[in-house]
C-alpha cells in the first residue's frame, strides 16, 4: 500500500508544481542557480569518468579483438557506439543520481525539517513550484548537455588510450569513428538523457520534500532517493532500449 | 482580528484539538499556552493553513480562510508574518538576503528601496552590522530577531510567533517579548504567540488561551490569571513554590492588602522560616 500512496503523492507533487509564479524574476534566478549547481557542479566528475570510461573501453575492446580478420578501426567503432549508447547516458546519469540527486534530497530535506519550507508556505509561495520546478527544469537542460560532453570526452579518452598504449594510431581511430555511424544512436542517447534527468531530479525532490524527522531521516531520504533513482534509471534504460532500438 | 470557530483536528484517529474557539484581537498579544502536547502548535498551524482542520473555521477580519481557494489563501498569507521556533532562516542566504526575500518575491521595488526597508526593519529589531552574515554566524537571540525582521518586512496585519523564547536566556527572552509587544502596538498587528514561558504570559498576555489535552481550558488576561480558580491552569502557571509565592504576593498587591510594589521583605520573611537549619547542624 505504501508504494501506491507514494506514487500518488509523487504525482500530486508534480501536478502541484504547475502554477503561476509569484515573481518570474525570482523563479528565473532560482533556475539559473540550479543550472550552476547541477551543471557546473557535476562537470568535473563527469569529465573524469567519461575520459576513463573511453580509455578503458578501448583497451578492453582491443584485448578481446584478437582475430587478424577484424580491421583495427573496428575498435574505434565499438568504443564510439558503446560510449554513445550506454556509457555516456546511463553510467553518467547513475553517477549524477549520486552527486546531484543526493544534493537535491538533502537540500530539500534540510529545508523541511528546519521549517524553511513552512516559512515559504506562510509567505504565500507555492513551494513545489518555487523549490522543485527549477531543479527539474535545470536538470532537463544541463544533464543532456553533460551527456553530450561525456560522449565527446569518452571518445577522446578512447583515442588517447589507443595512441598512448600503441593499440592503434590516431588516424585509424579517427577513420573508425566515421565508419558505420548511425546518427539515431545520438538521438536515442539524448532521449535516454532526458528521461534520466527527470528521474534524477524529481525522485530525490520527492524524498527530500516529504521527509519527516531530523538529520538521520535526511540521510536516509538521501540514500533512498539515490537507490530508487538508480533502479529507475536502469529500468527505464531497459524499457527504452526494448522500445526504441530495432533488433 | 482573527476568529477561530470550533476547530477540530485529528491525526490517525487521535484527536489533537477538540472544538476550540477563540477571538484574537488586533493591536494586542494573544497567547496560546499549555503543556507540551496540549495542541497549541497544531492550533497555530491550523490557523495559518499549514494543517487543514477536520472541521471548524478560521476567519481573518471576517473572511473565512478555511473555505478559500489557493489564490485567495495566497492573498491572505501575504498579510501574515510568522516567527518560527527554530527561526527558519534560509541558511544559504545572508541576513540581508533573508529579510529582503519577501520584498523581492512580492514587490517590484528597486534594490535601493528594498535595501532601505531591510535596514529599517533590522534597525527596528536592534540588529546592526550583520547584513552580510549568514545565519550560522548568529546567536540564538539574533536569529530570532532577524526572523522577526523578515516576518514584519512586508508590514503584515497578522503576526504568529511559535515559541519565540525557546532556547534563549531569560534576559534575551524578555527582549524578544518586549520587541514583539512593541511591534504589535506600533503596527496595530494581530499577534498570536504560542508559548509556555511564564515571563511572556505575565508580561505580554493581553489575551491568554490555555489549552489542555486539545481543549480550551481557560481564557482571560494576564491580570485575571492571578485570580483564576482553575486548578489545571494554576498547576501549569504556578508550577514551582517560588511562583506560587509570587502569585500570593501579586494577589495581595492587586487586592490592595499590601502596597503595590514588590514586597520582598515579606516574601523573604516567609522563606526565612523554611531556611532555619535543623537542630544539631
Amino acid at each position: 500500500m505504501t508504494i501506491f500512496r507514494d506514487i500518488g503523492r509523487y504525482l500530486l507533487m508534480i501536478k502541484g508544481m504547475f502554477s503561476k509564479p509569484e515573481n518570474g524574476k525570482m523563479y528565473w534566478k532560482e533556475f539559473i542557480h540550479q543550472c550552476t549547481e547541477i551543471g557546473f557542479g557535476s562537470l568535473g566528475i563527469v569529465a573524469i569518468i567519461s575520459v576513463f570510461i573511453g580509455a578503458v573501453s578501448t583497451i578492453q575492446t582491443a584485448y578481446q579483438l584478437v582475430s587478424p580478420l577484424i580491421p583495427p578501426s573496428t575498435i574505434a567503432q565499438i568504443v564510439r557506439d558503446t560510449v554513445i549508447l550506454e556509457f555516456a547516458p546511463t553510467l553518467v546519469c547513475i553517477v549524477l543520481a549520486g552527486v546531484a540527486g543526493s544534493r537535491i534530497a538533502s537540500e530539500l530535506g534540510n529545508m523541511r525539517v528546519s521549517e524553511q519550507i513552512d516559512a515559504l508556505e506562510i509567505m504565500g509561495i507555492n513551494t513545489k513550484a518555487y523549490l522543485i520546478l527549477p531543479k527539474i527544469a535545470a536538470a532537463l537542460l544541463m544533464i543532456p548537455l553533460l551527456v553530450v560532453l561525456a560522449m565527446a570526452l569518452g571518445i577522446w579518452g578512447g583515442r588517447l588510450a589507443a595512441t598512448a598504449s600503441g593499440i592503434i594510431s590516431g588516424s585509424i581511430y579517427d577513420k573508425g569513428l566515421l565508419e558505420f555511424f548511425v546518427p539515431f544512436n545520438v538521438i536515442f542517447a539524448l532521449i535516454k538523457a532526458y528521461v534520466f534527468s527527470f528521474i534524477i531530479s524529481s525522485i530525490p525532490a520527492f524524498y527530500g520534500y516529504y521527509v519527516k524527522g531530523g538529520a538521520l531521516e535526511i540521510g536516509r531520504a538521501s540514500t533512498k532517493a539515490v537507490v530508487v533513482s538508480c533502479i529507475l534509471i536502469l529500468f527505464a534504460d531497459y524499457v527504452l532500449s526494448a522500445i526504441l532500438l530495432p533488433t | 482580528m482573527i476568529e477561530v470557530k470550533n476547530i477540530k483536528k485529528t491525526f490517525n484517529d487521535k484527536t489533537v484539538i477538540q472544538d476550540v474557539s477563540a477571538v484574537m484581537k488586533a493591536g494586542q498579544c494573544n497567547l496560546i499556552i499549555g503543556t507540551s502536547g496540549s495542541g497549541k502548535t497544531v492550533l497555530m498551524k491550523c490557523m495559518v493553513g499549514l494543517f487543514e482542520p477536520d472541521s471548524g473555521d478560521v476567519l481573518y477580519s471576517g473572511h473565512n480562510f478555511t473555505t478559500m481557494n489557493v489564490e485567495e489563501k495566497t492573498e491572505i498569507r501575504k498579510e501574515i508574518g510568522m516567527l518560527f521556533q527554530g527561526s527558519a532562516l534560509f541558511d544559504s542566504q545572508t541576513v540581508e538576503e533573508n529579510v529582503m526575500f519577501p520584498l523581492s518575491m512580492f514587490t517590484k521595488d528597486s534594490y535601493k528601496k528594498k535595501l532601505d526597508r531591510v535596514n529599517q526593519v533590522l534597525h527596528r529589531v536592534n540588529i546592526v552590522d550583520a547584513n552580510k552574515k549568514f545565519p550560522s554566524e548568529l546567536s540564538g537571540g539574533m536569529k530570532k530577531r532577524v526572523a522577526l525582521a523578515r516576518a514584519i518586512v512586508l508590514n503584515p496585519k497578522y503576526l504568529f510567533c511559535d515559541e519565540p523564547n525557546s532556547g534563549l536566556d531569560p534576559q534575551t527572552a524578555l527582549l524578544i517579548d518586549k520587541l514583539i509587544q512593541e511591534i504589535t502596538v506600533e503596527y496595530n498587528i494581530t499577534t498570536v504567540v504560542n508559548t509556555h514561558d511564564m515571563n511572556s504570559v505575565m508580561e505580554t498576555g493581553n489575551y491568554i488561551l490555555y489549552m489542555y489535552q486539545g481543549n480550551k481550558e481557560w481564557e482571560g488576561t494576564n491580570r485575571e490569571i492571578i485570580f483564576s480558580k482553575n486548578q489545571r491552569l494554576n498547576d501549569f502557571i504556578f508550577a514551582s513554590e517560588f511562583l506560587r509565592d509570587a502569585k500570593d504576593m501579586r494577589m495581595l498587591e492587586e487586592s490592595g492588602k499590601i502596597s503595590n510594589e514588590r514586597n520582598m521583605d515579606a516574601l523573604l520573611d516567609k522563606d526565612a522560616a523554611t531556611l532555619v537549619p535543623p537542630p544539631g547542624e
